[in-house]
């Protein structure tokens, strides 16, 4: 049976479960980001936005679908295939007070630009001592998509979080995408806005207060998706949906999980995965990326220090392989973490016997 | 307006009423006589250089950007300069000159300390470009950028103190000597990897560009001067830049101080084509060479490619040959250079020249400009006064303005966001 779920919680899986009968509309995540964009350029015409092909194509994947017809070229602009250039336009646009969202094709690409995400926008608040901010947000889809080879495939979310001076961010739902590229567009700093291109087609039930053009989520605040008492199983971006479903397998077999949907990769919400742990006194971390010096490991270190006294089990943390993404479907599937893993490292930290290597 | 390569890739005789750019670069006996010996740049062993006699200033018959024949003319009413003018543009090169000299006395006593490049020898790029502009509009410089900063209008107080890392500095002591930011002097860095500045730039002069345009601001018509090296035009963020500032006919002056060495690397041996102007019209955009030891050459450059800039008519890439006295940082000790080309870089030294000028054209006295060497001297003696006897940044100062919005510090144990403790910054804190 389905556990009782109190907050508006997501089932991607259960499409039309909802928890308030007032929760009429659905929305992917892909309109989501879109009316957050558009709704965000139409309030304030300093926002504008810049990347390969989100003009005339509409995007490449059609996020900014119609923003071109809307806002005209001069605020949505096609770049050239220059993501140093434009990622450093975007910062000094940024340095005088306009508002750029800069999308990359892929986070993979914004190594070109890397210098300037961390050098001339991270930092230069700090560097200037407070004279200049730099109101931008890098957008993109993040992490691995299907088949896509190993140089499309890395999850950027650890890199860019352990620089001071950026906010990360990863949405996991539509509310989570509207509610958080808002913020990130309001934001007086640098945001590095981590989507998921399996996600943008993903549909979610959504309130009329999400809906809302001044609705903003908080940055730096995680959601518990699921509460539970057994085991904590933090996630962001697609491993969110993968832990729900996770702990309605592991539900059935009486492990209660509580799933919290970390949203905020820095900040890192460590009150709430605490506040958590100490009520589990267990935890699971699930992520995408490679595991040495990943979010995981922060998220360990962050409980080890804090509520070392409430663990019964020592942590354990899920992860890509470590190995560039293989091409092969089924390697592929090896080489990102699944919903079985996770009801495997949940049962081990609950003291099941349930052998370590994943099977084939 | 657009450029095909031809009319700047060759030199071809010049008639009168030709505009000043493309006169400067084909009638420059100076040129000529580059393109045909490469012995003349770079290769220390190899130097067999023999310059021409110093060139006269030249000086337009009418001061509007078309200009004719450089000749001598000793009448005041064609003079370049107003006495005032010249006397504004010797202080300043005087003023950074000093400057960075005091710098390597200090750093050598101890009171300076990392990374710290000088820009003796290139005064006339700085003053000649900077004194030129308003101040809305922008500076973007690199990690040589003490003298940029004065000439735009930092006060030598707040650049010595920020050098010494002190709580006065321009920066508060957090930038340092390559990271000189002034919102009000509209100094925007500063930057520490070569061809950062330049993206950087650009997107300033994209600002300039959008609020006149989408925002309707009517005022809007600020340029941004991009200043970087030699060394930096083998960088790909510059050919990137180049391309859109050109497409979006953006109001940026890209200036490169080509002073020959990358450190020890020289310009000769790291680049395929070394004239570094001819790359602006590959991109449609004007491509102009200076002689960047020369100031009053340099500002008759400089006044054209800001009112191009000025009136929305796009980019212009400058190349000002000039030359650094020292070696490239306090740290560099300048081996590879032959001091052959050293020497004759010093004769050409701007600030000999600019004073020769003024008081063979009778501009002014050896008695005033005396008087403002002495006067920059009082500056300089009481900007290290005032940086020594400056505080360190406090302890708080750690974790100020990591952020616009410092709750992104994230939430504390509390459940409150880190930055509402008042405690917040005295400890090193748990961020």
């Amino acid at each position: 049976m389905l556990r009782a779920i109190r907050h508006k919680s997501i089932c991607p899986a259960f499409g039309a479960f909802r928890a308030f009968a007032s929760a009429a509309k659905e929305m992917t995540v892909r309109e989501a980001l879109n009316s957050a964009l558009d709704e965000e350029m139409s309030a304030d015409p300093k926002v504008f936005l810049m990347g390969e092909e989100v003009g005339e194509y509409q995007g490449a994947y059609k996020i900014s679908k119609g923003l071109l017809d809307k806002y005209g070229p001069e605020r949505v602009l096609d770049t050239p295939i220059t993501e140093a250039g434009f990622a450093g336009i975007g910062v000094g646009a940024a340095y005088y007070g306009l508002r750029p969202v800069v999308e990359f094709m892929t986070f993979n690409f914004s190594m070109q630009a890397i210098d300037h995400i961390i050098n001339s926008a991270a930092k230069s608040n700090y560097m200037s001592a407070g004279q200049i901010s730099v109101p931008i947000v890098f957008r993109g889809p993040n992490g691995a998509a299907a088949g896509v080879g190993a140089q499309h495939s890395q999850c950027y979310a650890a890199w860019y979080a352990s620089c001071p001076g950026l906010k990360v961010l990863a949405p996991y739902s539509s509310e989570d995408a509207r509610g958080l590229l808002k913020a990130a567009i309001r934001d007086p700093d640098p945001v590095v806005f981590l989507e998921n291109e399996l996600l943008y087609g993903e549909s979610f039930p959504v309130s009329a207060e999400v809906l809302d053009s001044s609705f903003c989520l908080p940055i730096g605040k995680a959601k518990i998706e699921r509460e539970g008492k057994d085991v904590t199983i933090t996630a962001y971006s697609k491993m969110v949906g993968y832990a729900l479903k996770a702990a309605e397998i592991l539900a059935k077999e009486g492990v209660s999980a509580e799933v919290i949907n970390l949203r905020s990769i820095r900040p890192l919400d460590r009150t709430t995965i605490n506040a958590s742990v100490r009520k589990t006194n267990r935890l699971v971390t699930v992520e995408e990326g490679f595991p040495q010096h990943g979010v995981g490991a922060e998220i360990c270190t962050s409980v080890v220090e804090e509520s070392f006294g409430y663990l019964d089990a020592p942590v354990e943390r899920i992860a890509g392989a470590d190995v560039p993404m293989p091409y092969a479907a089924n390697l592929e599937r090896m080489a990102v973490p699944q919903v079985e893993d996770i009801v495997r490292a949940a049962k081990r930290a609950c003291h099941r016997s349930v052998p370590l290597a994943a099977t084939a | 307006m657009s450029f095909s390569a031809t009319n700047f890739a060759q030199p071809r005789p010049v008639p009168v009423g030709i505009r000043s750019n493309e006169k400067s670069l084909s009638s420059d006996p100076f040129r000529f006589r580059f393109r045909g010996s490469p012995s003349f740049l770079g290769s220390p062993h190899s130097l067999r250089f023999n310059p021409t006699p110093p060139l006269k200033l030249a000086i337009p018959h009418c001061r509007r950007s078309t200009a004719a024949a450089v000749t001598d003319v000793k009448s005041s009413a064609n003079m370049l300069i107003t006495k005032e003018e010249g006397l504004e543009l010797y202080e300043d090169m005087i003023l950074g000159r000093f400057f960075e000299d005091m710098c390597a006395q200090m750093y050598y006593r101890g009171k300076m300390f990392g990374f710290v490049h000088l820009y003796n020898g290139q005064e006339a790029v700085s003053t000649g470009f900077i004194k030129l502009l308003k101040k809305e509009d922008t500076v973007v410089s690199t990690y040589r950028d003490h003298v940029h900063a004065l000439s735009k209008g930092v006060p030598a107080r707040a650049v010595m103190s920020e050098l010494f890392g002190k709580a006065t500095g321009c920066c508060r002591g957090q930038g340092g000597s390559m990271h000189m930011f002034s919102k009000e002097h509209n100094l925007i860095g500063g930057f520490a990897f070569i061809g950062e500045g330049i993206p950087v730039a650009t997107g300033a002069a994209f600002s300039s560009k959008y609020r006149r345009e989408v925002l309707k601001e009517a005022s809007a018509d600020h340029v941004t001067l991009a200043f970087f090296g030699d060394g930096t035009c083998n960088n790909g963020q510059f050919y990137e830049c180049l391309n859109m500032a050109a497409l979006w006919k953006l109001p940026i002056i890209f200036v490169v101080e080509n002073n020959l060495w990358a450190i020890g690397m020289s310009h000769l041996r790291a680049t395929s084509d070394p004239e570094i102007w001819k790359k602006g019209p590959a991109f449609g955009m004007a491509g102009v060479h200076v002689d960047g030891m020369d100031v009053l050459k340099v500002r008759e450059v400089a006044k054209e490619a800001i009112e191009r800039a000025r009136r929305g008519d796009g980019p212009t890439l400058v190349e000002c040959e000039t030359y650094r006295f020292r070696g490239h940082s306090l740290a560099d000790p300048d081996e590879l250079r032959d001091p052959a080309e050293k020497a004759r870089y010093a004769a050409r030294d701007p600030i000999s020249a600019l004073k020769k000028y003024m008081i063979e054209n009778k501009l002014a006295n050896e008695q005033e400009l005396k008087s403002i060497e002495k006067k920059i001297d009082e500056v300089l003696d009481d900007a290290v006064e005032f940086s020594d006897e400056s505080p360190l940044p406090p302890r708080s100062q750690l974790l100020e303005n990591v952020f616009a919005d410092s709750k992104g510090f994230g939430i504390g144990p509390d459940g409150k966001y880190r930055c509402e403790d008042p405690k917040f910054t005295q400890g090193t804190a748990h961020v």
